[in-house]
């Protein structure tokens, strides 16, 4: 009896330090659940969510502290791909935190910019160029159209340019099947 | 002739329709008063323009400057001045201009100098630099630059060149009557071809529909000092397609994913050969090559046009008639409709083939799919359209890459035989093409990603070195201070250090306000003082006057 009871702790034993030195040794650095949803969001870092740029949003959606409706430039195909990973039902966008919008980059007029640097210090991706008393200019392959550097610029001189389709980013389109009369 | 050929899966036989241009010579289409040459004529990054407007160019001359390894130059095809750089349409589906050069041409097609490269004696980068600067491209339908294709890489060499003149598609004429007129600069180039990718085993694959030019080529091939197998391969298409050509004359086949230089095997058009013999014996970039201008027209033939001509000069030469339904660049099989005919003959263009309705009739509106599977039957890439096409109907791109959507050649097999006349390439491109923009997004994101947590660090790190700069000086102060009253002998706690520490403060800030205060009214002669004073009153006076109406306001 009482070795069979001081067998099954000495296994106790092993097992518990067995498993305790590898949860040290194995241990997964970060949420891996973040790090995957984070992947799905689509960097704009435009703090729409009320999160200070998506991996914020991220943390706080794995710990349940956000719902995944409330990423305007995501869309409702994020919406659909976050509920996917989650295992949730997709829902609508949440209103409350904006409406998706066309892919834009910000525009500086060269004109009427005073060089006052304060667009640089808000812009989340560093796409801007300049410096103080400089004229400044966007970078527009970095630009993620956050609109984060229109609310600082005292000049009101940034405006949002809608990307045009041009030859490079042609997308061949959904091709529509004639359907036949029947009736 | 007694090579084992192979057969690839599926194929289709539609009808022919090249001896009436096939049979005819060759004209040169006049030149036109105006060309309109494209930037971006060839696979990767578009070329820099490197003239003005206004300047005059010489035929030949680099008037767009190859941009990064994959890309290639482009060309004056005649003397004249540059009248414009800008968007102008171009031959793609989308109808969408892209930047252009036009020249204004002058007619003198004055010819800036060249001269022959001497191949052998040059470095084979310094040549591929050379022909890249030449603009040379593959002419049989992908334009993807030649300099790249004919640099076998240090790891793997080309044991193994084919020369395709298969030319399976039905109406295109080009590479025959080229093959038949051309057969021996064909082979110069080929020569060069040889030269840079240390092949040891050359073949020519030709279909067996044209016989005039496998006999051409092979009287050819018996004048070079290499030698050249010339083989017919039977007609079925699309046996003009590098990977069918390929495993048909090897019973090879190129692995999903792979490239043929990975199996030792690298494959040219005919016309590339061409343009690379004219470029490396004569020293002329590419500025022209050969059109077949056929289908609904009154001379169906081949052309040799300047590249920027507009196609509708070309029409009206073969002769347009009425009852045209619309302009197809490239075959019937796998051409794009032209949305306009100013558009300027690029690298790309094979063929100007008019519709009518009579010889294109219309196709009946689609059906659903019954799931025949003849499109697999037919399938060269042994895929599984109907399966690939309910995956891009429904948006599900991931299962459509399962299912290797990208060894699609688009050849048209599928749409060809479908009982339901369903689009299928259609459905291919937009899957293609949709599965392109995510990844092209994706990159975008992870960039935005990569940017963002860089300057959250950057922040922080100047946070924290603002921080420890700060300490440091305070830290130096305080050092500094609590030597000096030891030095003069009284004890100096930690509290006397930090109030002498504030009693010097103010009296440097002391010091400063009065170094700043005006010193111009300390010595002031009377009068000057007296007027001061004045002022001074009259300015009380009407401060006091603003201020009563105000609070006689406030009163009411």
């Amino acid at each position: 009896m009482l070795t069979a009871i001081l067998a099954m702790v000495a296994i106790a034993v092993v097992i518990g330090l067995v498993l305790g030195w590898s949860a040290i040794r194995f241990k997964v650095e970060g949420n891996p659940l973040a790090e995957k949803i984070d992947a799905i969001l689509p960097q704009t870092q435009c703090g729409q969510c009320g999160f200070p740029g998506c991996r914020p949003y991220a943390e706080a959606i794995a710990k349940g502290e956000a719902d995944i409706n409330q990423c305007p430039p995501g869309g409702e195909e994020g919406v659909k791909k976050l509920a996917e990973l989650l295992g949730v039902e997709p829902k609508p966008l949440d209103e409350t935190h904006g409406t998706p919008k066309p892919k834009s980059v910000a525009f500086i007029d060269e004109q009427t910019c005073i060089g006052c640097t304060l667009c640089i210090q808000a812009c989340p991706v560093d796409a801007i160029s300049g410096a103080a008393k400089q004229m400044h200019t966007i970078i527009a392959a970095e630009c993620t159209g956050c609109e984060l550097c229109l609310p600082p610029c005292p000049v009101d001189c940034i405006s949002m340019v809608p990307l045009a389709e041009d030859l490079p980013h042609w997308k061949w389109k959904h091709p529509v099947i004639e359907l036949k009369r029947v009736a | 002739m007694s090579r084992e050929l192979f057969k690839f899966k599926g194929g289709v036989h539609p009808p022919e329709h090249k001896s009436d241009s096939s049979t005819q010579p060759i004209h040169a289409a006049p030149l036109p008063r105006k060309l309109v040459i494209p930037l971006r004529q060839h696979i990767g990054q578009a070329a820099k323009p490197v003239v003005n407007v206004g300047d005059r160019v010489l035929k030949g001359q680099m008037i767009g400057a190859a941009d990064g390894y994959i890309s290639a130059a482009v060309h004056a095809s005649s003397s004249g001045v540059v009248t414009a750089i800008d968007l102008q349409p171009v031959p793609h589906i989308s109808g969408l201009p892209d930047l252009c050069i036009t020249l204004e041409t002058d007619g003198r097609d004055e010819w800036i100098d060249h001269a022959p490269l001497d191949y052998q004696a040059m470095a084979p980068a310094e040549l591929r630099m050379q022909l890249r600067d030449m603009g040379l491209t593959g002419l049989g339908g992908a334009v993807f630059p030649s300099a790249v294709k004919l640099d076998p890489g240090t790891a793997h060499h080309c044991p193994t060149l084919i020369l395709n003149g298969g030319e399976c598609e039905p109406w295109i004429t080009c590479d025959d009557v080229l093959m038949r007129h051309h057969a021996d600069e064909i082979l110069q180039g080929v020569a060069v071809m040889r030269h840079l990718l240390g092949s040891t085993e050359i073949l020519v694959g030709i279909e067996d529909n044209k016989p005039e030019a496998i006999a051409a080529m092979q009287a050819a091939a018996q004048k070079m000092d290499f030698a050249v197998e010339v083989v017919a391969v039977p007609t079925l298409y699309p046996g003009g397609g590098a990977k069918q050509m390929i495993e048909t004359l090897t019973g090879k086949q190129v692995p999903s994913g792979k490239l043929s230089t990975d199996i030792g095997i690298q494959v040219f058009n005919v016309g590339t050969a061409y343009a690379l013999a004219r470029a490396v014996r004569h020293g002329e970039p590419l500025i022209s090559r050969l059109v077949t201008v056929t289908g609904h027209v009154l001379r169906r033939q081949n052309f040799v046009v300047l590249i920027g001509t507009p196609m509708h000069t070309l029409i009206t030469l073969a002769g347009d008639r009425d009852g045209t339904t619309g302009v197809l660049m490239g075959g019937p099989m796998m051409g794009v409709p032209m949305p306009n005919l100013d558009v300027p003959v690029v690298k790309a263009t094979n063929c100007i083939l008019v519709q009518s309705n009579e010889l294109f009739p219309p196709l009946p509106p689609a059906l659903p799919c019954i799931r025949c599977i003849r499109c697999a039957d037919v399938c060269p890439a042994e895929l599984q359209p109907q399966e690939l096409f309910r995956f891009a109907k429904a948006g599900d791109f991931g299962r459509a890459q399962e299912y290797h959507l990208f060894d699609c050649i688009e050849c048209g097999c599928c749409s060809y035989v479908c009982p339901s006349h369903i689009p299928l390439v259609d459905f291919y491109r937009y899957a293609k093409s949709e599965i392109w923009a995510h990844e092209k997004d994706k990159r975008a994101a992870d960039l935005a990603r990569e940017r963002h947590e860089f300057r959250q660090f950057r922040l922080e790190r100047e946070k924290k070195e603002k921080a420890e700069k700060l300490a440091a000086k305070a830290l130096a102060k305080r050092a500094e201070l609590a030597a000096e009253p030891a030095a003069a002998g009284s004890a100096a706690t930690d509290a006397d250090a930090k109030k002498a520490l504030i009693a010097a403060a103010l009296a440097r800030a002391q010091a400063k306000k009065a170094e700043v205060a005006p010193k111009n009214i300390d010595h002031l002669p009377p009068d000057t003082q007296r007027e001061i004073e004045e002022i001074e009153a009259r300015r009380a006076k009407i401060r006091e006057l603003a201020r009563q109406p105000l609070e006689s306001e406030e009163k009411t």
